[in-house]
Parts: C-alpha cells; sequence; structure tokens
C-alpha cells in the first residue's frame, strides 16, 4: 500500500506503523467514564468491512501521528490528515 | 557435438558454436548455449525424467514453461543445490549436474511405485482417513509418509549467494514478453511513458520463439529483435529478461523476480544470484499468455505424452525432435500446426485424432500434404507402455464407427484447449469469467488498474494480440499523460477464424477400467479420486480441491485446474461458470526464500545497536550479550574466571570499593515545553510540577488498562526543560506513546519530544567510592551531599566536554550517572578508570547489575512483564491521588484490586543454599499423590555476593500476606524443586542509608 502521508507525501506503507482505529476518543473525563463506556474505551473496536479511519505512526518518516481514510475491503485510500487536527500551511 | 540423436541438423534458436557439457543423473550428455535441461534431455532421448509424487510412476517432460508439472529436478550440488526446479526454465550451463527427484535406488527402479500397484488402496483423503487414529500414532506416520512423498533436498549448507531488493515506479508495467506484449511495450514507450516490460524468458518472443510467421513482413524473430532494439534505445524503458512476475498486491505493486545470471553456474563475484523487484506502476498490462491444457484418458501420464504446444516448441525453437512417431489427440484447432510442425521437423506424425466430428477443409489439406492421418470424431481411450508411450489406442465417440484402433507412437501429443494465464488479474482480485467459447476462464471485471492484452485475455490470433497489446500500451499511457505518436500497429497475416473447440476433459466412462486417468500429474489426482470427493460430499471446488490435493503441488495446477473444476461440475451437474475458480494466491511461481530475504540474511536480520563504549568493551574483554538490538557487556571475565564468577566479583567491588557501568542504551528523551510538567503529571502516576530544577524523580509509566509500562528517571534542568529515561527495552515504544498523547491526544499542550538515546553516553558510577572517583575527575565540581544531594543533578564541563551529572542509584549504593556526548565517551570512562585505579574501580556487565538490583529488590523488564499493577509491585505510594495520568480510571477496575492478585516479593531457599530453579513456579506443599496449583513465578534470581546465598524475586498470590511462609519453587522443566520462604524483596539496605551516602 502506499499512505499518503500529509507532511511527506506518497510513502510505502513499510514505513508506518498501524495505530489503531481513529475514531476512538479517549474519554475527555476518565474519572467521570462509568465502567461501560471506559471498558468501551479500552477494548471495544468495530472493526468495521469498508470505510474506516485509523491512525498510522510515520515511524520511518516524519514521526507524526496521522489519520488515514482506508477501506478495509478494498484498501483504497481516500486520504490522509495530520492526526493532531494540525492545518498544513502548503505554502509556509 | 558428441550424438545428440533427437536433435535436427538445422534450425532453432541455439548457438551451436557453444556446445555444453551436462550430467542428468550421474550420465554425460552434450547440449548447446540456448538450450534448457529439458530441452537437451529431449535433444539426447531422454524419456524418463522423475517419478510422480503418490504413486511413483514414470514421468517424462510433459511441457515447455512455468507449466512443468513433471519434469522437476534436484539442480546443483552442494550449497547451490536447489530442489523442485523445472527442466523446462532451467538453462543450459557448462557443468550444469541434475538429477531426479522422488525416486530411490533411482528413476529406473524405484521402490516407491510398489505403490502404484496398491492403488486402490490410496484414495482421496486417504491420509484423512487412515492415519489420524489414533492420534498419537501420527507422529510415527508421518515419519515414512515423508520419506515416501520427498520432493527433493533443501541444502543444508550457507546460502554462498547474495540476493537484493530492487523498488522500481513506472508509468506502465507489461509482463510478458510475446507479441502482445511487446506491442504494449512498444507503444507505451514511443507515447513517452516510463515502462517496465517484463519477461520470464531468458529471450524475448513468447510464443513467437522459432516461429516461421511474419510481421510488418520480416519474419518474426527479426521483428522481435527490431522491436526491443528500439525498446532499449528509449531512455525510460527497462527490458528484464529472466524476470517472473510472481505476485500482484495492493495499490498496483507487483513483484518481480530477476535472475539475471541463471544462464551460469553461479553468478559473478559481487553480483547477485536473484533480484527482487518491487514495482508500483501507475497502470499494468498483463500480456502473460495461456497454457495449453490435457485431456484425462487412460495412462495419460506415460512418458511420452506431451502438451502438442511444447513438442511444437521443442521442434521449433530448440531443434529437438520429442519422439520418432507421433499421435497428436485435440478438441481444437492448435494443435493442427504442432502437427505439421512436427512433421516438418523429422518427427512421423501418425495420425490427428480430433474429438470433434468435422474438422475444417484446409486444416484436413494441411495434413494431406503432409501424408498424416485425419481421425475425426475419435479420442485417444488409452496410452500403452509402462517405461514410455508404445501405442495409443483410439475410439471413436459416436460408438458405432467401427471397433478400437491401436496407433504404434511414441510420443502423443495432447492439447485440450488454452487456459489464459488469469492468475496475476485473480491475484490483483479480478473476477475471471467462464467463457464457453474457448472452454475456459478468462478475465472478468477488473478491480486494481490492469488491464489483460492477447492470449492471457483469450485473443489467440496473432494479428490480433499485437493489435490488442498496441492499443492497450498506447491506452495505459496516455493515461498516463504520455501521448507523444505512436506510429502504426504492427501487423500480421490474418489467419481465418479457427472452428469452434469442443470441451472435452476425460475420455472413458465415468466407471471404466481400472487404469489410471490423471487429472493432476503432479500430485497424481484421479478423476475417481475427485468423483470420490463429490460422492463422499464435498461441494464446494475449495473443499475438493484440498481433500485431493488438486492443483496444490508446485505448478499450482497450471495444466490440471481447469480439468478437475470441470468434473467436479459434470459430477454435480453445475455449470463451470457457477461452480467458479479455487482462490489464486501469489506466487504464480516458487519463490525462492533468498529472493524474498534479499539482503536481510544473517547478521543483517535486524540491525545491531551499539554504544559509544563498545569497542573498549571489546578490547577489554567483555562477553557481549544482545539485548534487545543493543549489544551490551554481560561481563569483564578475568583469565581463569567463569561468567559467573566474573559477574559476582564486579559485584563485589561496587558494594565494597566502586565500580563503572555503561547505561547509554537507556532510552532518553528530551521535554521541552511550557506545558511539559503537565504532560509528565498525565504519563507519569506521581506529581511533577512540584519538582525543582537540578533535581530528578523516579517516575512510573502506565497503560490505559492499568497495568505498569515503564519506570525509569526524568531531571528537571530549567523551568521548561525535563530529560526522560526509559528502559532500554521499552524506548521506542514508549516514545512512540508519548508522541501519541501528545499529538493525538492532548495536541492543545505546548510542548515538544526530541528523542536523545544516540546523543549521550551514559556511564554509571557506583559505589562507596564513587564521589572519591569523581572528585577526582572533576574537580571544579561541588558533589558535597547539600550541593548535589540523593536525586540531584547537575550540568558543567571538564576539559571542555559538557556533562550532565545525576545522583541516582539503580544498585544500592552511593552512586551518579555521569552523561557526556557520544563522541567523548571513550575518553571519559577511560578517564573514569584512570581516575579510579587507586580506589580499586573495576567495569561490571550487566550481569553484576542485575545481580545488584535483585539483592535492591528493584524491578526490570522480568517484573514489568504487562502483567503488573503499580500495587502488585509495592509501588502504590507513587499513585497520585488527584488529577488524571494514563491509566487511572483502570485501576479502580475490581480484577485491579483483588487481593489475590499476584504481589511482588522475595524468595530465599529455606535450606539457604540451594540455588532457585530458574522459571519455576511457585505453588504451595501438595497433599500426598496430588499436584499443588500454581501460586505464582519465579521472575528474578541470582546467587547473593552480599548476602552469600540464593535469592530470588518472584509474583506470588497475596505474596505480602504471605511473608515468612515456607512455598515450593517447582521447575517442571529442570526436574527441581526447592522449599521457599518468602521474604521482603530488599534484600539490602532497605533503608536506603548507603546510596544517601
Amino acid at each position: 500500500m502506499i499512505i499518503p502521508c500529509p507532511w511527506c507525501g506518497e510513502r510505502p506503507h513499510t514505513e508506518f506503523a498501524y495505530g489503531g482505529d481513529a475514531t476512538i476518543r479517549r474519554p475527555a473525563e476518565p474519572a467521570a467514564a462509568s465502567d461501560a463506556e471506559w471498558f468501551d474505551y479500552l477494548y471495544i473496536r468495530p472493526n468495521p468491512a469498508g470505510a474506516h479511519r485509523e491512525l498510522w505512526h510515520h515511524a520511518f518518516g516524519c514521526g507524526q501521528w496521522i489519520e488515514v481514510r482506508r477501506d478495509t475491503l478494498t484498501h483504497r485510500i481516500e486520504g490522509a490528515t495530520p492526526a493532531s487536527g494540525a492545518e498544513i500551511d502548503r505554502d509556509g | 557435438m558428441a550424438d545428440q540423436p533427437f536433435r535436427n541438423p538445422n534450425g532453432g534458436a541455439i548457438d551451436r558454436g557453444q556446445p555444453l557439457c551436462f550430467t542428468f543423473n550421474n550420465r554425460s550428455y552434450w547440449g548447446y548455449r540456448g538450450d534448457t535441461l529439458a530441452s537437451a534431455l529431449v535433444a539426447n532421448g531422454v524419456r524418463l525424467v522423475g517419478r510422480s509424487f503418490k504413486y511413483h510412476r514414470p514421468r517424462g517432460i510433459f511441457g515447455i514453461g512455468a507449466e512443468e508439472p513433471n519434469a522437476l529436478v534436484q539442480l546443483g550440488q552442494g550449497a547451490r543445490t536447489e530442489p523442485n526446479t523445472r527442466a523446462t526454465q532451467i538453462e543450459l550451463y557448462d557443468g550444469l549436474s541434475a538429477a531426479s527427484q522422488n525416486c530411490w535406488p533411482s528413476v529406473g527402479f524405484d521402490l516407491g511405485a510398489v505403490s502404484g500397484r496398491l492403488s486402490a488402496f490410496l484414495p482421496a483423503g486417504f491420509y484423512y482417513k487412515t492415519f489420524m487414529w489414533p492420534p498419537h500414532r501420527w507422529m510415527a506416520y508421518e515419519w515414512f509418509i515423508r520419506r515416501a512423498a520427498g520432493m527433493g533436498r533443501a541444502p543444508v549448507e550457507a546460502d554462498p549467494d547474495r540476493y537484493e531488493h530492487f523498488n522500481a515506479h513506472c508509468d506502465v508495467l507489461v509482463i510478458g514478453g510475446g507479441p502482445a506484449g511487446l506491442a504494449a511495450a512498444l507503444a507505451a514507450g514511443r507515447a513517452g511513458a516510463r515502462v517496465i516490460l517484463a519477461e520470464d524468458a531468458p529471450a524475448f518472443g513468447g510464443m513467437l520463439r522459432g516461429e516461421a510467421t511474419t510481421i510488418d513482413g520480416s519474419p518474426a524473430d527479426r521483428w522481435t529483435e527490431a522491436v526491443t532494439t528500439e525498446l532499449r534505445a528509449l531512455p525510460d524503458v527497462v527490458l528484464l529478461r529472466r524476470t517472473v512476475a510472481f505476485g500482484y498486491y495492493d495499490h498496483n505493486q507487483v513483484g518481480l523476480v530477476e535472475r539475471p545470471y541463471a544462464d551460469l553456474a553461479a553468478p559473478p563475484p559481487h553480483a547477485p544470484r536473484q533480484r527482487l523487484w518491487h514495482v508500483r506502476a501507475r497502470r499494468v498490462v498483463l500480456a502473460t499468455g495461456a497454457n495449453e491444457r490435457s485431456m484425462a484418458f487412460g495412462n495419460n501420464d506415460r512418458p511420452g505424452v506431451m502438451l502438442a504446444s511444447a513438442a511444437r516448441a521443442y521442434v521449433n525453437r530448440y531443434a529437438a525432435r520429442p519422439g520418432k512417431r507421433a499421435v497428436v489427440f485435440t478438441n481444437n484447432d492448435s494443435a493442427y500446426a504442432a502437427a505439421a510442425t512436427l512433421s516438418a521437423g523429422g518427427v512421423e506424425v501418425a495420425a490427428v485424432v480430433d474429438v470433434r466430428p468435422q474438422v475444417e477443409p484446409r486444416l484436413l489439406e494441411t495434413l494431406r500434404s503432409r501424408n498424416i492421418e485425419s481421425i475425426a470424431g475419435h479420442a485417444v481411450l488409452r496410452a500403452e507402455g509402462t517405461r514410455g508411450v508404445s501405442s495409443a489406442t483410439v475410439v471413436a465417440l459416436d460408438g458405432r464407427s467401427g471397433p478400437a484402433r491401436r496407433l504404434d507412437c511414441d510420443l502423443l501429443c495432447v492439447s485440450g484447449g488454452w487456459n489464459p494465464t488469469v492468475h496475476l488479474h485473480a491475484q490483483a482480485r479480478g473476477r475471471p469469467a467462464y467463457d464457453a467459447g474457448i472452454a475456459s476462464f478468462v478475465p472478468g471485471a477488473s478491480f486494481q488498474v490492469e488491464q489483460s492484452v492477447g492470449a492471457a485475455k483469450g485473443t489467440f490470433a496473432l494479428a490480433a494480440c499485437l493489435a490488442e497489446g498496441f492499443a492497450a500500451g498506447a491506452r495505459a499511457a496516455a493515461q498516463c499523460g504520455h501521448a507523444n505518436p505512436v506510429g502504426p500497429t504492427p501487423l500480421a497475416e490474418a489467419e481465418p477464424p479457427p472452428a469452434a473447440i469442443q470441451a472435452t476433459w476425460r475420455v472413458g466412462a465415468r466407471h471404466g477400467r481400472r487404469e489410471k486417468r490423471f487429472v493432476d500429474l503432479q500430485n497424481d489426482v484421479l478423476d475417481a479420486d475427485i468423483e470420490l470427493a463429490v460422492s463422499e460430499g464435498y461441494r464446494s471446488i475449495e473443499h475438493v480441491k484440498r481433500y485431493t490435493t488438486l492443483g496444490m503441488g508446485t505448478d499450482q495446477g497450471k495444466t490440471s485446474n481447469a480439468v478437475g473444476f470441470a468434473l467436479v461440475a459434470e459430477a454435480l451437474g453445475a455449470d463451470m461458470a457457477g461452480l467458479g475458480t479455487t482462490t489464486f494466491r501469489p506466487p504464480y511461481v516458487p519463490v525462492a526464500l533468498g529472493a524474498l530475504a534479499g539482503s536481510e540474511g544473517g547478521h543483517h536480520v535486524a540491525p545491531v545497536r551499539r554504544t559509544p563504549l563498545h569497542d573498549w568493551h571489546l578490547g577489554a574483554g567483555a562477553v557481549m550479550a544482545a539485548s534487545g538490538q543493543w549489544m551490551r557487556p554481560q561481563a569483564y571475565p578475568r583469565p581463569g574466571e567463569t561468567l559467573e564468577q566474573a559477574a559476582r566479583r564486579e559485584a563485589e567491588t561496587v558494594r565494597r570499593a566502586v565500580g563503572i557501568v555503561d547505561v547509554s542504551t537507556l532510552g532518553k528523551i528530551e521535554i521541552h515545553g511550557r506545558d511539559a510538567a503537565a504532560f509528565l503529571e498525565r504519563v507519569y502516576t506521581n506529581r511533577w510540577t512540584n519538582l525543582p530544577a537540578g533535581r530528578c524523580r523516579y517516575g512510573l509509566m502506565l497503560r490505559e488498562d492499568g497495568m505498569v509500562f515503564d519506570d525509569g528517571t526524568t531531571t528537571r534542568f530549567g523551568e521548561h526543560q525535563y530529560f526522560m529515561t526509559t528502559t532500554t527495552a521499552q524506548y521506542t515504544a514508549v516514545h512512540r506513546k508519548l508522541e501519541y498523547y501528545r499529538q493525538v491526544v492532548w495536541p492543545g499542550l505546548d510542548l515538544w519530544l526530541v528523542p536523545a538515546v544516540d546523543a549521550w553516553a551514559s556511564i554509571a558510577v557506583a559505589g562507596p567510592r564513587s564521589r572519591a572517583v569523581l572528585a577526582q575527575m572533576l574537580p571544579r565540581a561541588d558533589l558535597s551531599d547539600a550541593a548535589l544531594p540523593f536525586m540531584g543533578a547537575m550540568v558543567g564541563e571538564v576539559g571542555g566536554v559538557p556533562y550532565r551529572l545525576f545522583r541516582i542509584s539503580f544498585s544500592g549504593e552511593l552512586a551518579y550517572e555521569l552523561a557526556v556526548p557520544a563522541d567523548r565517551g571513550a575518553a571519559v570512562w577511560q578517564a573514569l578508570l584512570d581516575a579510579g585505579a587507586p580506589f580499586g574501580i573495576a567495569p561490571y556487565g550487566v550481569d553484576a547489575l542485575n545481580i545488584l538490583r535483585i539483592e535492591k529488590g528493584h524491578v526490570t523488564g522480568a517484573e514489568l512483564n504487562g502483567r503488573t499493577t503499580a500495587d502488585d509491585l509495592g509501588f502504590a505510594r507513587m499513585l497520585r491521588r488527584d488529577g488524571d495520568f494514563i491509566g487511572r480510571r483502570s485501576l479502580s477496575r475490581p480484577g485491579l484490586t483483588d487481593p489475590d492478585r499476584r504481589q511482588l516479593v522475595g524468595l530465599v531457599p529455606a535450606d539457604g543454599v540451594t540455588p532457585l530453579p530458574r522459571g519455576a513456579q511457585i505453588v504451595t506443599e501438595p497433599p500426598r499423590g496430588e499436584q499443588g496449583s500454581s501460586l505464582g513465578e519465579l521472575t528474578s534470581a541470582c546467587i547473593s555476593p552480599h548476602l552469600g546465598k540464593p535469592i530470588g524475586l518472584a509474583l506470588v498470590s497475596g505474596g505480602r500476606a504471605r511473608l515468612g511462609q515456607q512455598l515450593l519453587a517447582v521447575s517442571p522443566v529442570l526436574g527441581r524443586q526447592v522449599a521457599v520462604t518468602l521474604t521482603s524483596p530488599h534484600f539490602f539496605d532497605p533503608e536506603g542509608a548507603r546510596l544517601r551516602g
């Protein structure tokens, strides 16, 4: 697979480490989360067949975590953005 | 050159000026440069080349290329020997030696052949039915089965050759250098695209090689020459011969294996034996051609039974006659040209037997002009002969046209039709579709950006192949933005359209005579095996495949699958289209493990990391041990010392005087920013905002599930400047995880993480005299307790070398850690030894380090095993009461507060002398005759020089409440059992008086 790193451009997936489901969010106030909510955060992953948002770490590249939109059935990658939500200034 | 009785005096794409001597089964023969092993054997009249897998029946050469199911040989000797190589694809070189496989003691007299006579007892699923019960006997059966089946020998010596990997990108990858592929590459190249053309054979041309046809008015071979010359002159075109495309992967990545020196016994010095290409192509044109297939009739495996196209190619390409007198058996038009070629090449062709009742007049005319009998509406029922075909029995298919005839022949050419090579298309998740017009599967809807052309698409007329390839090449280039003019389409003579094939899979009654009709030659799968599988209830083609082993040989059923699928469909009363195919998976042909590994063999499997002091350690005679990727000194044995004695002496030196140890492998991360302290409070369990500058603190890091992840010290050097150390083993994981939290979870925090493990050489100086040694080294530094207390840190400079000095201790002694820039490490290390000589200093390794920390009850990887909580390890007081940190929410989960959790304790043998068995389980004394249940496990053990007795650390259920109890440490592996007493894990100076000086 070729992953389009928003910082480095198209790179082979062997430069990246998979980082799991990007839709899983750490509860903002873990202490306020119920046992069930915390359990879901820790262990439950929807593992969809089809469109998926997932985290990849560009471990052998820029070191940035990115969010990749990939179809798990076709491996088609629609795009990738910084996982931090940072805006990339293309002119800067 | 020496007698090659079946070689024609003229013709063929071989170099008669370069005779080559080779041996097969220890007999010497001659061939020519340009031969394959198979063509040279054909030219020498060698017909028996191997024995079959299951019945050990004699087998001969069947095909011409990758499809070959029979002629698998052990190639070469010694370290370069290679099993299961196809004689049809081995290029002849001088001195080549090859031998038959799967026969003992010789191919002519094979004891295993007796299993052929017992074949009624070896039906489909035989192994599943017979050998699986009683289960424990399988181990005994397996030995005999493997011995009887054996498919060649893997080399036992190390591979002497190099392999390398290339990564390549291109606009258009063309796979297959036959007419369609050459035309595609030509058009794409002329259009200006970056093109890679890969051809499996040593020469381009595919089916054109040695043929008499013309293209653009030139003989085919000359056209091929002209096209490849033009392509070589284009700057962005790469031509690869001896290169097979074996796998089609996601995002249009194709794996190629190039064998650049396959025509030599060994590659030249420093050159690779094979080269693996990872090609990423924007467009792929599949011009992989088609494989001819067989039909199942009696004894259709005898030496002398050969695909018609293969026989034709042996004559045309290699001027080698595969027999003296041939019968051709077909169900389609293509075999008539083969019959004509054989006849022109000096093979007497007795007859063409065609299952179709009507044969085109022009084909009949071809036969008549060569005095070949046409026997239409008939089929070959069986072949006669044992070591080779001696005759063929021909019967009428309408059952009325007279008695069976027996035709004498030593060559029986078969053409059951053609299977487009859809493998790569299917690997690319295309869906092959059944085409009744050619009775085979053709490429269907593509999933990736690939397109099949020519015979790979089911297009067999030469003119159409050229046009299709040329158009596809031009279009693929245009889609990549290259639209230079491509010139006219190459033209071949128009051929009249062929008459329809009459799909024929098997000749003879379903339950006819006992003779064997083979579907899969390599795995000895009979038509009866397939019918048995269906009658036993198998419906899915995938299940029938696995039950019968159809298509599971190294040839992956290239000549057999279509026949097998058809017989399943027939037995089920289903149609081929509905039944489908088995899954096509890489590799298309077997790929050597060496090629897949590339240069990443031996010590290149993983990088080796060496500290800045590595060379010093080696010079001092250290025994080095791998610790993850790092090489670390285990101990520095002196003459006459064992490793254990050295470690003990080194540990005693630290307790008594002073020692130094290389701790450069510890992970190091600079943490800078206004929110650095806030970040540390979230990733560690303890408090950080109150740490003053110039002080260190021990930190504990959890995972979100509450288990301990890592530990280490972090030092504050400035208002917003921190320096973290991690364990050696977890450094990469910790850094990645901290970046994850910084970037993804708390992007609002203002801080940066800078990995710094390679920037520093770190040396721990430990022992009661460590301060004295450092005072010599750093005369300007104030090392008093007031200036540098326990867990204090300072920066300075000595002799132009900047340093960081930490007063931290892993050993439990007064100790320091001195960090200097990596390139000054060796000099500083030596200076410490010099300064410490009067104080009795000695270097110590990780074994002594381990002894010292076990005595002190410090945990490492054995205890931080991913299943222990802070409380388990006695760190409950390090859990901050307020605020959030990673893993905090999990700590209240019931499983983490269970009082019976395994807790860290110390162990000593009850008798005070017996060493603790490594890896032991901790159990209660069992009632007589029963097994005790495990309460925990021993995690670390040593013989304590300080206490003079064995000690250990263990994780024991409810351990802290059991201190003083006597239990058993049991190692069934070592066969040892030791009575132990549970103690505090702090064996040495539990109050910490010594490390405070």
